[in-house]
């Protein structure tokens, strides 16, 4: 539904993205990651039409995409988000999805109908600087996909939010990616990667180093770890095997080395006469693949001069 | 289009619905008119008459010079520099012994100022007394001969017509001035509290972090542009309610004019349509009041009033954009704003300063210049179009100048869009000229 390719920006200090490509499928929630200043931001700004890229294409469902013409197709939640302070709330709500171009009556259906399913029918008249940040939050999530969009964009969307209202934000992104909507979450918390995004693609210094589903990253970078919990533990001295990382009193975690099966492990505890009641092949962590690809490239991304 | 639309029509409505655009609205023309009456009545009524001892050489002065209201001379004998204040007198006035045909110095000395005007007059009587102690002393006229003399030679009376070929219109320099001074200085306030509200309103936007919702939605230069279309709207409108509310006022001040005078106005006002060149006889205020109806009523108001609001328009979309650019690149600090401000306020207090001398002489080069270059030109030329056109402002000018101001609001909102699209999405550090200049002039 959205194909991204060869995409550049350069800024005058800095390779902000650096030739990335991905796609996004319909119905699809993938998941954008990367440290602070990877350029995820000016990548979304692209996608969202704030930005022209120097280089490289966007189509959207195949065709060229023309911000013009496509602002209504996109929902966009920024990471720096707000919206007027002073200004009632369901009017703010009706305006905001008129400029996205639905006519005054679908935004003020739209809104209504989002408003009780949020149980926020009693903030119409308020303004936003009576609501809790929780609750601006939730309005905010409310205004980014009130005009139906086909590809909505999520950065950071839980910030602030407690679990139940979290919780519910979630169901909603579930919904609507059911219900073919394409959506982009933008993060770097690795739990909720997990957790929510079918496909994923990591950035770090405005390059793509990592892109594919949630099982075949963790398939990828799996170091072969298995948990094994069994009485009594055989000798483990001088076994060609495996090698024990940690050990617990009836559980550990062994890494088996490269040539050898899990089969041929069990074989050697059975053949020891230990009763395995437990066995487990321990996949890294999102997170932990994350620190490990980004770590030693410095953090805070330094300035380089550019070229071009 | 449709959505810059939406934008004008959120940006007008928030604005007129609220309270401080209603409270300004019919605040501000009242404490116009109080501040005129009450200069006007502090300048009759406040006028402080001065006591003057005077020490007189020679002797005779006691004889010329004249007392009355604003300064009385007092000829007591026994005053001196060192008791004038016991006396009641605010200054001494030392006269040396004259010597024919020399500046001869005059020493005043004083324990409280008289001021600019007051000694202006005390110089003038002191050279009258002179010339009639002279005219006295070297020929044989009569005092009252030479008093009846003087009366009778103040009678010329300038009458100004401005000279249009054919018709020889009636005019007033001094409603003209008027007129002239209070266009400027109009233009001058809405041109700093409507682009003030433009830079706020961009500010708003960007502090509340809500810029970058909208231009998801819309491209920055409609947002821009929908914002400083919308609070324009609001200026012509609250311009809009003055002149009704002005006109209401003028009626209501009409109403309470006696009938008596009235009737002696309108009596003059058929012996001048007859073509009679001398006045008709009337009291003092039926004469001052049919001047003014004249001089009103030979104004040309449609034409000021459509002038106005085309250099209204014009200097307000020549800086509200570059308020809207300075506005994008602010941070939460309104320090900042304050410096940033600086170099858009300058043009802006200097063509007022401009203004106030170019009103002097409305058709010399500096008031000619000045309503042709689009940084002054809608104050200056606001201030000149009351005394005449094509008189004063010949039509090439007034259509240079309209031409000039809409072809350099065309620059600088392109130029203040693309600094815009920028600043407003930008946050952190505050950017140097340099950078602005960079955006602005690089694709």
């Amino acid at each position: 539904m959205l194909e991204v390719e060869h995409l550049k920006k350069y800024f005058t200090t800095q390779k902000a993205v650096d030739d990335i490509s991905f796609k996004v499928n319909k119905g699809g929630i993938f998941g954008l990651l990367g440290p602070n200043g990877a350029g995820k931001t000016t990548l979304i700004r692209m996608i969202t039409g704030i930005f022209y890229p120097d280089e490289g294409s966007i189509l959207f469902n195949g065709k060229k995409f023309i911000p013009d013409a496509d602002y209504a197709r996109i929902g966009y939640m920024p990471e720096e988000r707000g919206l007027y302070k002073k200004m009632k709330i369901g009017e703010q709500a009706v305006y905001l999805a008129q400029l996205k171009g639905l006519s005054a009556a679908d935004a003020l259906v739209q809104v209504k109908e989002w408003f009780i399913r949020f149980e926020m029918q009693s903030w119409w008249n308020k303004k936003i600087e009576d609501l809790s940040k929780g609750m601006a939050q939730k309005l905010q999530f409310v205004i980014t996909v009130l005009h139906r969009p086909e590809l909505i964009i999520l950065d950071e969307p839980f910030s602030g939010l407690d679990p139940v209202n979290a919780n519910l934000i979630k169901d909603e992104i579930f919904r609507l990616a059911a219900g073919g909507a394409s959506i982009i979450f933008s993060t770097h918390r690795m739990e909720q990667v997990e957790e929510i995004c079918d496909h994923i693609v990591l950035v770090n210094k405005g390059k793509k180093i990592l892109d594919g589903t949630v099982s075949e990253i963790k398939q990828e970078y799996k170091e072969n770890l298995f948990r094994i919990a069994a009485t009594p533990f055989p000798a483990l001295n001088g076994n060609e095997l495996f090698e024990v990382i940690t050990k617990k009193e009836e559980s550990m975690t062994i890494r088996i080395k490269n040539g050898h099966t899990p089969n041929d492990v069990l074989r050697y505890f059975i053949d020891h006469q230990s009763n395995i009641s437990g066995f487990s092949e321990l996949l890294p962590s999102l997170n932990e693949i994350f620190i490990k690809l980004v770590e030693g490239t410095s953090l805070s991304r330094q300035f380089q001069p550019n070229q071009s | 289009m449709h959505k810059i639309g939406l934008i004008i029509r959120r940006e007008y409505i928030t604005r007129i619905r609220n309270k401080t655009f209603l409270i300004s609205t019919f605040l501000l023309p009242i404490i116009f008119i109080l501040g005129i009456v009450g200069t006007i009545y502090l300048g009759i009524k406040g006028k402080t008459s001065h006591r003057v001892a005077v020490m007189d050489q020679n002797g005779y002065f006691k004889e010329y010079l004249k007392s009355d209201s604003a300064i009385f001379f007092d000829f007591s004998p026994g005053i001196d520099t060192l008791n004038y204040a016991e006396k009641n007198c605010s200054a001494v006035l030392i006269i040396p012994v004259l010597e024919e045909n020399q500046k001869t110095i005059y020493r005043l000395k004083y324990k409280k100022q008289l001021g600019l005007t007051s000694i202006d007059d005390l110089e003038k009587r002191i050279n009258t007394a002179i010339t009639d102690h002279l005219i006295y002393s070297k020929t044989n006229i009569s005092r009252g001969r030479l008093d009846s003399i003087r009366d009778a030679s103040d009678i010329a009376e300038l009458q100004t017509f401005s000279d249009e070929g054919k018709k020889s219109e009636a005019s007033s320099q001094g409603l003209s001035y008027g007129v002239g001074y209070a266009c400027g200085f109009l233009i001058y306030l809405l041109t700093f509290i409507y682009g003030a509200m433009v830079m706020r309103g961009v500010m708003e936007e960007k502090t509340s972090r809500i810029a970058e919702v909208i231009v998801s939605s819309v491209k920055p230069f409609q947002l821009m542009l929908g914002k400083i279309i919308g609070i324009g709207a609001v200026g012509l409108t609250q311009f809009l309610l003055w002149i009704v509310f002005f006109f209401a006022l003028f009626m209501v001040a009409q109403a309470f004019i006696p009938h008596e005078l009235l009737m002696e106005v309108k009596n003059m006002q058929s012996a001048n349509a007859m073509g009679n060149g001398q006045m008709a006889q009337g009291s003092e205020a039926a004469k001052q009041i049919f001047e003014l109806k004249q001089s009103i009523q030979h104004t040309n108001w449609a034409l000021i009033i459509s002038c106005f609001i085309f250099y209204f328009i014009g200097g307000y979309l020549f800086y509200a954009s570059l308020f809207a650019a300075i506005g994008s690149v602010v941070n939460e600090d309104p320090q900042e704003a304050q410096s940033l401000m600086l170099p858009i306020t300058m043009p802006i207090i200097f063509s007022w300063i401009i203004m106030a001398m170019a009103i002097q002489d409305p058709a010399g080069p500096l008031a000619v210049w000045s309503s042709l270059i689009p940084f002054s030109s809608p104050i200056v030329m606001m201030a000149r179009i009351p005394y005449g056109i094509p008189t004063t402002v010949p039509y090439w000018q007034l259509f240079l100048s309209m031409i000039l101001l809409a072809g350099g609001f065309l620059f600088t909102t392109w130029m203040a869009g693309r600094i815009y699209r920028t600043g407003i999405l930008l946050y952190g550090k505050k950017p140097t000229w340099k950078n602005m200049l960079k955006w602005a002039f690089k694709s």
